[in-house]
């Protein structure tokens, strides 16, 4: 039997779905004589839970993941987003023994096998969480000719959600979803099944189940809205809702709007300890959102104290998450770490890993208490209210400056145009200023530049980078892009010469620090000790090759034709506006 | 890919029912199974409900211009296909007589190894005659399994078959007879299938009775382990195509 050829989805409201069956029936059965399959087909019930990271990692690459249950037996299956009907791809399966549906799995505990060696380059770090779980129940009719020969199948499937993992529904949702027709051909018999396909489509009360892509995306993604939310609906990118006319208070507002939800909705992942990215785009989003303050919260016409204080409890929220993903990120690299060492063995670093993991233990609990203290809760809440009422157009003082914005006035940061600004005029205004800072700042770095300037134009970058992505939306795309390209690889030789640093300090205090403890013997901690050295020397490598590679790659962004293609940028951009 | 040919020089000995049994039961074992109805009177597409019909006839498939994947047609089973009889095929002698003599008889062999990508086995329903037909499914098979009537003669047509594969250069395919439409009040039928099962190791322990059931196979128009799956024909033909496999194994 070949895959469905046809799909359908039944089309009325759910107390006609067996009317709308039996008419479809009815219409078939006047080209051929009908009947339950002869043979017993392995199909059946089947339950499917589709599997994602929680920034859609695999749908966005085109790939739709589910661990499928039928008779006892379960399996992964790997599909294509885009693949229709007839002619997809074969999916990939891996039977898996002792998968829990419900519960997250990252990446480095995926049982081996096909599936896994595709996806897992594709997710990692990241876990895979369950999104839905869907079970149905397909019966087979054959399509009979007039030798009583079955040549074309059809199968109707009742499909009902019986777990929403995420969304407003609960997780012992029952839901049932509009029954599913295809037609599978018989091989050799490729008419029938056409034919059967023609007069199902001219059936009023069914339309085409799938069209442009798989049967089961549309599945998935009629299972996601009716639990309350649809696919790749997160991903750490800014992208508030703004647009070049807004005032630019409510654009400011709208941004940081977008920035705190990013913020809000981490927090779960982080105090559940699913994967570490939770926390990581929980950073992002708060050093965003400190960016943001500084580089355009006066157009929020705060007074300056509100304003202040919000900036220094953000801070407080970065510097708690801090010592937890710095602990993370010496474990992610653990692998490539211990690939790198020469003298010594992998084994070596065992006691330092050991050392690490309890750390994080410790460190992992500070952060928990400070995520579920009072001040997080008070942050987030007043911050989301003086946000609103901004953004809903009701400033108290719209456009105004704060008392101090003329104090802190500075040729790279001129004083807020008047009160009438757009959010276009001030992202070309603002993306300008910061620009003008990392090409003066980086044209100033010679050979003999302390680490320090580096560092600071690292800061500047970041400042320049974040300016671009709030006002994304209002930027020619191709512009942008162009721009972006240079900018992400000066930051990221930046970002390679300032993290080795941090990293060699680190692991120095961490040697120490481990020194101290004597929790294990000394022969061991010796050759831990060399190992890590020898990790050091690596590190210390990388960071020269970073310090070489910055000319050319400040050059790049901020030499002439850098210059050229961020005017094209803001001219377009505050043409627009 | 295992190839299964059903011979016997004579007709009405069993040879398609065999065949349609034991094809039904390889698929119901998970192999991905075709069977190919080389009878021009086309009765195992009968059973199957299939027209016996070929695209261009035998002439296209055995010169090549049609592959045989073109020529599979599904059942209504799970895993089993069938390549259809055609009303040419009575012709396929003379089709087969062309080119060098040292290839004719392995041109059959050459046609089924594509088949190997799709199918774990083969089954070749073959018409009664000594040809150029029966020599290339001869030459084609893994196992050749003989459907013999409890007569004397019929052993003698069994010691014939076996001389003349033995005789075969290279690749020679196991021979396993087994006695069908016994009937268990003869005396003769009895004393012939209990000698020889016990002193031919080529002919297999199963016996398949001779039974109404079985007839009725043409009237249901399917397997008996479809119609029947707890009748002693059904029963007999899963124990033979349980021999079959485990000489191959």
């Amino acid at each position: 039997m070949t895959p469905g050829l046809a799909g359908f989805v039944v089309a009325d409201a759910e107390p006609h779905w067996n009317d709308a069956l039996d008419s479809v029936m009815a219409a078939l059965a006047e080209t051929f004589a009908i009947a339950p399959e002869r043979a017993s087909a392995p199909r059946g019930a089947r339950r499917r839970t589709w599997l994602d990271t929680f920034d859609w990692r695999l749908y966005r690459a085109g790939l739709l993941l589910e661990y499928v249950t039928a008779s006892r037996a379960g399996q992964l299956v790997l599909t294509s987003v885009g693949a229709s009907a007839a002619g997809n791809p074969e999916p990939v399966v891996q039977p898996v023994t002792g998968w829990r549906a419900a519960q997250p799995c990252l990446s480095d505990h995926l049982p081996d096998g096909p599936v896994t060696d595709r996806i897992a380059g594709v997710i990692a770090p990241r876990a895979l969480l369950p999104l839905v779980t869907v079970a149905s129940t397909t019966s087979v009719t054959s399509l009979l000719n007039e030798d009583g020969k079955t040549v074309a199948r059809l199968l109707i499937e009742r499909p009902v959600i019986t777990a929403g993992h995420i969304g407003t529904a609960g997780s012992e949702a029952r839901i049932d979803l509009p029954p599913r027709l295809s037609v599978t051909e018989v091989r050799g018999y490729p008419g029938p099944a056409r034919r059967a396909a023609r007069i199902m489509a001219l059936a009023p009360q069914i339309e085409p189940g799938a069209p442009g892509g798989s049967p089961e995306k549309a599945l998935l993604d009629e299972a996601l809205a009716v639990i309350g939310t649809r696919a790749a609906n997160y991903s750490n990118k800014v992208d508030a809702k703004i647009t070049t006319d807004m005032a630019a208070a409510r654009a400011v507002a709208t941004i940081l709007l977008t920035l705190l939800g990013a913020v809000e909705v981490n927090v779960n992942g982080v105090l559940r300890d699913t994967d570490t990215e939770f926390l990581h785009d929980l950073r992002v989003a708060v050093r965003r959102t400190r960016a943001a303050i500084k580089l355009l919260g006066e157009v929020l016409g705060l007074a300056d104290d509100v304003l202040d204080q919000f900036a220094a409890d953000f801070k407080w929220l970065g510097d708690v998450t801090t010592p937890v993903r710095d602990l993370d990120v010496h474990l992610l690299d653990f692998a490539d770490m211990t690939a790198q060492l020469k003298a010594a063995k992998p084994t070596d670093l065992d006691p330092f890993r050991d050392f690490l993991v309890q750390r994080r233990a410790r460190e992992f609990r500070a952060l928990a208490r400070a995520l579920r203290s009072p001040r997080f809760g008070q942050l987030t809440a007043d911050w989301r209210a003086t946000l609103t009422t901004i953004a809903d157009g009701k400033p108290r003082r719209a456009g105004q400056p704060g008392k101090g914005a003329a104090k802190r006035a500075t040729p790279d940061r001129p004083a807020p145009l008047a009160s009438a600004q757009t959010a276009g005029a001030l992202a070309t205004d603002r993306t300008g200023v910061a620009f003008r800072k990392v090409a003066r700042r980086g044209g100033a770095i010679t050979r003999d530049s302390p680490a320090e300037s580096l560092h600071d134009l690292r800061k500047r970058a970041k400042e320049l980078r974040y300016a671009l992505e709030f006002f994304a939306p209002l930027h020619d795309k191709q512009a942008y892009g162009a721009v972006l390209g240079d900018l992400k690889r000066l930051q990221d030789c930046l970002g390679e010469f300032q993290d080795t640093e941090v990293q060699i300090e680190e692991i120095r205090a961490l040697a120490e620090a481990m020194l101290g403890a004597q929790a294990v013997s000394r022969g061991a901690i010796a050759r831990t000790v060399l190992a890590m050295g020898e990790v050091t020397a690596a590190l210390a490598t990388r960071q020269v090759a970073a310090r070489d590679a910055f000319e050319n790659r400040f050059a790049g962004f901020a030499g002439s034709d850098g210059q050229r293609r961020m005017a094209v940028l803001l001219h377009r951009t505050g043409g627009a506006a | 890919m295992k190839i299964y040919a059903t011979y016997n020089i004579k007709g009405g000995v069993g040879k398609t029912t065999t065949a349609v049994n034991l094809a039904y039961l390889a698929a119901a074992d998970g192999l991905r199974t075709v069977l190919w109805d080389l009878d021009p009177q086309g009765a195992a597409s009968f059973m199957f409900r299939v027209k016996p019909r070929v695209k261009g006839g035998g002439r296209a498939l055995i010169r090549g211009q049609r592959s045989l994947d073109d020529a599979i047609k599904g059942t209504d089973f799970e895993r089993l296909d069938l390549i259809p009889a055609d009303f040419t095929y009575r012709n396929m002698d003379l089709l087969l007589d062309k080119g060098p003599e040292a290839k004719q008889s392995r041109k059959l062999s050459k046609l089924l190894a594509p088949l190997a990508v799709e199918y774990d086995a083969v089954f070749l329903d073959c018409p009664p005659s000594i040809s150029l037909v029966s020599e290339n499914v001869l030459h084609a098979a893994d196992t050749i399994i003989v459907p013999l009537i409890p007569t004397t003669l019929s052993v003698r047509t069994l010691e014939q078959l076996t001389d003349f594969v033995a005789g075969f250069s290279g690749h020679r395919p196991d021979v396993l007879a087994f006695f069908s439409m016994v009937d268990r009040r003869k005396k003769l039928h009895r004393e012939i299938t209990e000698e020889l099962s016990a002193k031919r190791p080529d002919v297999a322990a199963t016996i398949v009775p001779s039974v109404a059931l079985i007839e009725r196979m043409s009237v249901e128009r399917s397997p008996v382990s479809v119609f029947a799956p707890g009748s002693a024909a059904a029963k007999s033909y899963r124990a033979l195509w349980a021999e079959v496999r485990e000489r191959l194994e």
